[in-house]
């Protein structure tokens, strides 16, 4: 569903020699629930990037649902994103639009007719917790609330991955642990989830899979652990 | 509809720098619109003069009426032309008698020449073709002189190319203008939603959808300064017509509707050409 193939990446702009990836390469599979991690500037942002092919890859291919990031025209990268979820520390709410408006808003530019709108937007506040507070502007909201709305409007469109790059970011524990919940209800109903995180006590209290980045290398894939424990000995 | 709606916030947005866009498309057309109209009169007037276009050669006195027919009839031939009529000394003095009634006495003896009378085509009636028709006719060994009108056809058509040029230049430059003060104004409001710009790309609109707005707003804007300019050149119009004292003709509606479709177009090539350009930085 999701596959990185040697995966190497430098920025037009960074130093000779400098890529934010090298040679990366793993598989998602179908609904399933990944963290990635490491230190700042490892390279997480960057693989989210490429994996909704805002950027593309130097060298090697990006594949998602059957798009390659060698071939895919500018037209399809919309329509992929249009199955894709994504979700930011700083939210991206536009501030001049309640909640639920804010919501539909990521119906509307996408064309879906404006009948549907309402029930869909309805059913996404509801899956977050927000259905109560779907005419707050997003300055009436708490920092949870307002990623929740983010959330609402990444799932309305029924994505078969959700992206979120350092959702809890911004958020206290009890709000992190609140948004991490509503992560795993996602994942339970079927949505890949792809979370990038600094939060390694959060990692470590699941048995989710983790990668681990470190300079743009992948250091460590909690799904190839048993092989690297066999190589050791 | 959504886009309709984002293009006038956008004229909320920024309404001076709106009114300047529009300003100057109106501007040049309006440029365009007066000299055109001034090249418009001209070519109606030529028109009428035209009709009476003819290059009149004088015979030698003693060609005989065969000959001077005949040739006649190979001038007819000529591709420029579209006939040619045999005026003999006779009905070259009747004729000056008619015009001249007064003076009928002065025309007693046969010294008016016969002459041939020749029209020409519509279309081969400018200064450069009647010039070579009658270097032609003067070819003829009995033909004394050639005559036509070619002095002031000359200062007409000279007026008329001096207009157009004229009208060209000045609308061409307000047009640069006009689309530069677009490309400034679509810039500011590419700035100002460049947050809602980035939303619509993460969650999958298409370039088109995100750029119709903007093409909306320049367009909306070019059809405005199109009616803008109709009422200027108008009004322009009238004021000479009152110092000038002669009738003039407005353009048809068919011209003034492509006018303001030209406006339309100004207004969204401006658009088009900068939305591009800054939607790329967002
Ligand atoms: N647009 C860009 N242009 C040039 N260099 C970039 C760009 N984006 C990221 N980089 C560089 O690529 C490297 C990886 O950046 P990335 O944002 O992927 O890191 P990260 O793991 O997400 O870090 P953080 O945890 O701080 O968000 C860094 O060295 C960064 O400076
Ligand atoms: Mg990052």
């Amino acid at each position: 569903m999701i596959r990185f193939n040697n995966v190497t990446k430098s920025y037009p702009r960074a130093a000779a020699g400098q890529s934010a990836l090298s040679n990366v390469s793993f598989r998602i599979a179908k609904g399933e629930f990944v963290f990635l991690t490491g230190p700042s500037g490892a390279g997480k942002s960057t693989i989210l990037k490429l994996l909704y092919m805002d950027e593309r890859p130097t060298s090697g291919e990006v594949r998602v649902s059957g798009y390659s990031s060698l071939e895919i025209k500018r037209r399809d990268v919309a329509k992929l994103r249009r199955r894709l979820g994504i979700v930011f520390q700083d939210f991206q709410l536009l501030e001049d639009r309640t909640a639920e408006a804010n919501v539909g808003f990521a119906l509307e530019v996408i064309g879906t007719p404006a009948a549907n709108i309402p029930n869909k937007v309805a059913r996404a506040l509801t899956q977050v917790g927000l259905a109560s507070k779907a005419t707050a502007f997003p300055k009436e909201l708490s920092g949870g609330e307002q990623q929740r709305v983010a959330f609402a409007r990444a799932l309305v469109n029924d994505p078969f991955v959700l992206i979120a790059d350092e959702p809890t970011g911004n958020l206290d524990e009890r709000a992190t642990r609140g948004i991490f919940q509503l992560l795993r209800e996602i994942n339970a109903s079927g949505t890949a989830v792809m979370m990038a995180t600094h939060d390694l006590q959060l990692v470590r209290s699941t048995d989710y899979r983790c990668i681990e980045l470190n300079h743009g290398e992948i250091v460590f894939d909690s799904a190839d652990a048993p092989k690297i424990e066999v190589e050791a000995d | 509809m959504l886009a309709l709606r984002t293009a006038l916030t956008a004229f909320r947005r920024a309404p001076l720098l709106s009114v300047l866009s529009i300003t100057t498309i109106a501007f040049s057309l309006f440029a365009f619109g007066l000299f055109g109209l001034v090249a418009l009169n001209i070519r109606n007037a030529l028109q009428q003069v035209e009709e009476r276009v003819e290059i009149r050669a004088f015979v030698a006195e003693g060609t005989t009426v065969e000959r001077i027919t005949a040739t006649g009839d190979e001038i007819a031939k000529f591709p420029e032309v579209a006939r040619v009529d045999v005026v003999t000394q006779e009905q070259a003095l009747d004729r000056a008698r008619k015009e001249l009634g007064e003076f009928k006495d002065v025309f007693e003896s046969q010294f008016l020449p016969a002459s041939l009378d020749v029209h020409l085509k519509q279309g081969f009636r400018d200064p450069a073709t009647v010039r070579t028709v009658a270097d032609r006719i003067r070819g003829y060994d009995f033909v004394d002189d050639v005559r036509f009108g070619e002095e002031w056809i000359t200062q007409l058509y000279r007026l008329r190319n001096i207009a157009g040029v004229a009208g060209l230049t000045l609308g061409l430059a307000f047009a640069a203008v006009a689309i530069i003060i677009i490309g400034a104004t679509i810039r500011m409001a590419v700035l100002a939603r460049s947050r809602e710009i980035s939303i619509m790309r993460l969650v999958g609109a298409t370039d088109g959808f995100i750029r119709r707005p903007f093409l909306i707003e320049g367009s909306i804007k070019g059809v405005l300064g199109g009616f803008l300019a109709l009422v200027m050149t108008y009004l322009a119009m009238r004021v000479l017509e009152q110092y000038l004292h002669f009738e003039t003709a407005f353009f048809d509606r068919r011209l003034a509707t492509l006018g303001v479709i030209f406006g339309a177009l100004m207004g969204l090539m401006g658009s088009a050409v900068s939305v591009g350009r800054h939607l790329r930085r967002v």
